[in-house]
């Protein structure tokens, strides 16, 4: 019993610093509606500046200053990312913002690695608490105590802020209108800064805070963002005092976990969420969230049209290039065109549940890696024929996608994002973890296709149909009846409902075909380089594939493709550069804020404008 | 005191105002009448840029508003009483009126909640409960309180009289005119001719974004045919 006591102290100790996150994270969502994926990133940096102000300052007044001084840093940087990155493209949709700040991990990751090196830091210990107290004769650092004393402390001075003054009854009105706080008068950019500032600094005194019990290292941001968002979906959204129940609960269950089930430490937090999302879809003491409130309209949707000449050419001349490829080009070009087509059917099944689904889906590469794994398993396991696996990539991948999508299909917008995403990294903590299946992070080795598939032309031209294949497979989808519901669905869910359209089974329907593309995608991916990682389901997986919808344009067919040829050859190019993420990252958000209807939209609204003011000067 | 002059106004390609030009004198209660889509909630939002005007001016007492962010606008001592009311659900009316809340200003008169529940008694009596929890007619009334908060020299109110009941828009025909009393400023936009009679001193007459008519009651009751060719009476 005491034993037990004493493990419950662990987790509410260690839900100090993921409360202070994850309530970072749910107050700038509330405010800005954007989820912030660079949180983690402020956590990080919290850890870093933390250690090396620690470094410095002597004593109990320079351990506690610095954890002071830490969120003060921390908060200002969030400030100017906010001022520089987000307020231009408040008005954009979802996906802008979430790319943006994705650009911003890229860029916080390459920054601490040329200010801090590669190599950990280990955490100093807080002068004068460095012993244990004896609670029930078990054994309880004192530091872990003192964190649970400040945390109400903290839940209580954010509540106080939120409900009592009149920053928190303005915050709370932007929440709602914000277009209209600013028609009261009230300055609302500053009042988004300040937020954003608050919401990171918490971030960085997480990260701060929890240094005597961890330290500092450059895969914090990705660590802890995946329990991040699983504390605010099951605390629900926007809740403070959800977020703090939710933190309490994961932190608790994982010292438990860790005792007695420690195979499956990870998965463990996916399955409690999954339990709570059942019973409660917006969270413990979350609320549902109110389509087509005020503040947040992208344009309306250019109708899809069929390719002209030009277009119709151009398909062509690819399609033709492709096919001769073999016949002059090297080797390298191969396996680098094959990269670029598999990245292209990812890159294109997800644009079809995205762009064409309006669905924002953060995990597509649980399919992705979902397709790979499965192949790889039946031929690791069961020697099975390399044809028979294959097909099964697609398949496992379509099955994975009904499984999930049941959860997350009756949820929209962010929460359907966040869901996705955990899924995601429930699929990844399984290959990860489960190491008697999937052998961890040694990954599934060996995995090589038939031997009538075995040589680079050969498999070249096996993933050129069906790569290509399945890409014009998704844009027959579109134009067919099915693809006019999905976008209807996309468009007004009420008036697509009202005019008999079943819009979440439409939904659910696309999403499975989603995954099943996706898969086939992993499939072939498996075989060409014979090997799978869980790498490939990591949630920067999922995130190359968003970011190069994005980059090739959301609204456009091509888009996805287009962004994916882009970004493995910029890829391959800049990965040679030391510090690569750092441009990418730049590039990203410079996208972002210049050419935001990225690389197909930008040239088509070019042609657009050039043949407009042609017609306008013939009149 | 308010000068607008050929403001041309767009939702993405649509044109909206086609070059609306008119003034608004200190102490004056101005009706802006049309029918459903003539563009009185346009004109009101581009008086408060809340939707962009690409050409022509407005400016309030001589300073130039088109550019400037809302909250600008507001702070310049325009209050702006949106159509669909747009007060914070989540709030109370306590909170709804403080966000609304600004240091007073010269020249106008001067709010404080105490005053406004004496001319809204019904908010009084309801002020610690939530804006989604009041009917419409105190939804109304909060919103105008809320905006007054900010002590405008200006009042723009866009359709008061909608959707609520009749005996609630009798009161509010009398709250508008002890407004004026006060010393305000108020734009009305109104489809009411009845409602818009009683409270103003002039009356604007616009369809599809063009100005068809602008002087007194007494004037346009001279003349049926505007009123039934651009009025739904």
């Amino acid at each position: 019993m005491a034993f037990f006591f004493a493990q419950f102290l662990t987790g509410l100790a260690n839900a100090a610093a993921l409360f202070l996150v994850a309530s970072g994270l749910s107050l700038i969502f509330g405010v800005t509606r954007i989820v912030n994926f660079a949180h983690g990133s402020f956590y990080m940096l919290g850890a870093f500046v933390g250690v090396t102000l620690m470094e410095v300052l002597p004593g109990a007044v320079g351990f506690w200053g610095a954890i002071i001084l830490t969120g003060l840093a921390v908060g200002a940087i969030g400030a100017f990312v906010e001022m520089v990155v987000l307020r231009p493209i408040y008005r954009a949709p979802e996906l802008f913002q979430l790319v943006a700040t994705f650009g911003v991990i890229l860029v916080i990751q390459d920054l601490a690695l040329m200010i801090w090196g590669a190599e950990d830091r280990l955490g100093p210990r807080a002068p004068g608490l460095r012993g244990v107290w004896r609670i029930f004769g078990e054994p309880v650092p004192k530091y872990d105590i003192i964190l649970i004393a400040i945390t109400p402390f903290i839940l209580f001075a954010l509540w106080y802020l939120i409900t009592r003054t009149r920053v928190g009854v303005l915050v709370r009105a932007a929440t709602q209108d914000r277009e209209m706080v600013g028609a009261l008068g009230v300055n609302q950019a500053w009042l988004f800064t300040g937020v954003f500032a608050l919401g990171s600094a918490l971030a960085g005194w997480g990260g701060a805070l929890q240094l005597p019990k961890g330290g500092a290292d450059l895969l914090m941001d990705f660590n802890i963002i995946g329990a991040v968002f699983v504390v605010v979906v099951i605390g629900g959204m926007g809740s403070l005092p959800g977020a703090f129940i939710a933190a309490v609960l994961i932190s608790v269950l994982s010292v438990f976990g860790v005792t007695y089930l420690p195979q499956s430490t990870l998965v463990l937090m996916f399955v409690v969420m999954a339990i709570v999302l059942i019973v409660r879809p917006y969270g413990l003491l979350g609320r549902e969230e109110v389509a087509g409130e005020h503040g947040q309209a992208g344009a309306p949707e250019t109708p899809i049209r069929p390719y002209g000449r030009v277009g119709k050419m151009l398909v062509a001349g690819l399609l033709a290039l492709l096919a001769t490829l073999p016949l002059f080009a090297e080797q390298f070009v191969l396996t680098l065109t094959v990269d670029m087509i598999v990245f292209a059917l990812f890159a294109a099944s997800l644009h079809f549940i995205l762009g064409t689904g309006g669905l924002v889906s953060f995990g597509h590469a649980a399919f992705f890696g979902g397709g790979a794994y499965a192949a790889a398993l039946l031929v690791f396991h069961t020697d099975t024929r390399m044809e028979l696996a294959f097909l099964f990539a697609p398949f496992a991948a379509g099955l994975l996608a009904l499984g999930i999508g049941w959860f997350c299909i009756r949820l929209t917008g962010v929460y359907f994002a966040m869901l996705t995403l955990a899924f995601s990294q429930l699929v990844w903590s399984l290959a990860f973890q489960w190491r008697d299946v999937t052998r961890g992070d040694d990954g599934l080795v060996n995995i090589w296709p038939a031997d009538w598939l075995n040589s680079p032309s050969a498999y070249y031209y096996f993933t050129l149909a069906l790569g290509v294949g399945g890409i014009l497979f998704l844009r027959h989808v579109i134009h067919a009846p099915f693809g006019y519901a999905l976008r209807a669905g996309r468009d007004s869910p009420r008036q697509a409902e009202a005019t008999g359209i079943d819009v979440k089974r439409i939904q659910y329907a696309a999403f499975a075909l989603a995954g099943a593309m996706a898969g086939l995608a992993g499939g072939i991916f498996v075989f060409s380089k014979g090997s799978v990682f869980p790498t490939e389901l990591e949630i920067g997986a999922s995130f190359d594939a968003l970011i190069v919808v994005f980059l090739g344009g959301v609204k456009t067919l091509a888009g996805g493709v287009v962004g994916a040829g882009f970004m493995t050859l910029v890829e391959d190019w800049l990965t040679r550069l030391e510090y690569w993420r750092l441009l990418l990252g730049l590039l990203i958000i410079a996208v972002v804020i210049i050419a935001p209807e990225g690389i197909v939209g930008s040239l088509r609204s070019l042609c657009t404008q050039i043949r407009g003011s042609e017609s306008e000067v013939s009149k | 005191m308010l000068n607008v002059n050929d403001i041309h106004s767009y939702y993405g390609k649509a044109h909206i105002l086609g070059g609306l030009s008119f003034d608004v004198p200190r102490g004056e209660v101005v009706a802006l009448l049309g029918r459903n889509g003539a563009g009185k909630s346009t004109t009101m939002k581009s008086v408060m840029q809340l939707v962009r005007p690409r050409q022509g001016s407005v400016s309030f007492q001589g300073q130039e508003l088109i550019g400037k962010p809302a909250f600008r606008v507001a702070k310049a001592g325009l209050g702006y009483v949106p159509e669909d009311r747009r007060i914070f659900t989540d709030l109370t009316v306590l909170e709804n009126l403080e966000v609304g809340r600004q240091p007073p200003r010269d020249g106008a008169p001067e709010w404080t909640m105490e005053q406004l529940f004496e001319i809204f008694p019904n908010l009084a009596e309801r002020r610690t409960n939530r804006g989604k929890h009041l009917s419409g007619g105190e939804q109304q009334m909060l919103t105008i309180g809320r905006t007054l908060m900010g002590n405008p020299l200006l009042l723009l109110l866009d359709e008061p009289s909608e959707g609520i009941a009749p005996v609630i828009v009798e009161e509010m025909a009398e709250t508008i005119l002890k407004l004026k009393s006060e010393g305000l400023t108020v734009m009305i936009s109104e489809q009411n001719l009845h409602f818009a009679r009683a409270v103003a001193d002039r009356a604007i007459i616009i369809e599809g974004g063009e100005k068809k008519f602008d002087g007194s009651f007494t004037e346009l009751e001279a003349h049926p045919e505007i009123r039934d060719a651009y009025l739904s009476v």
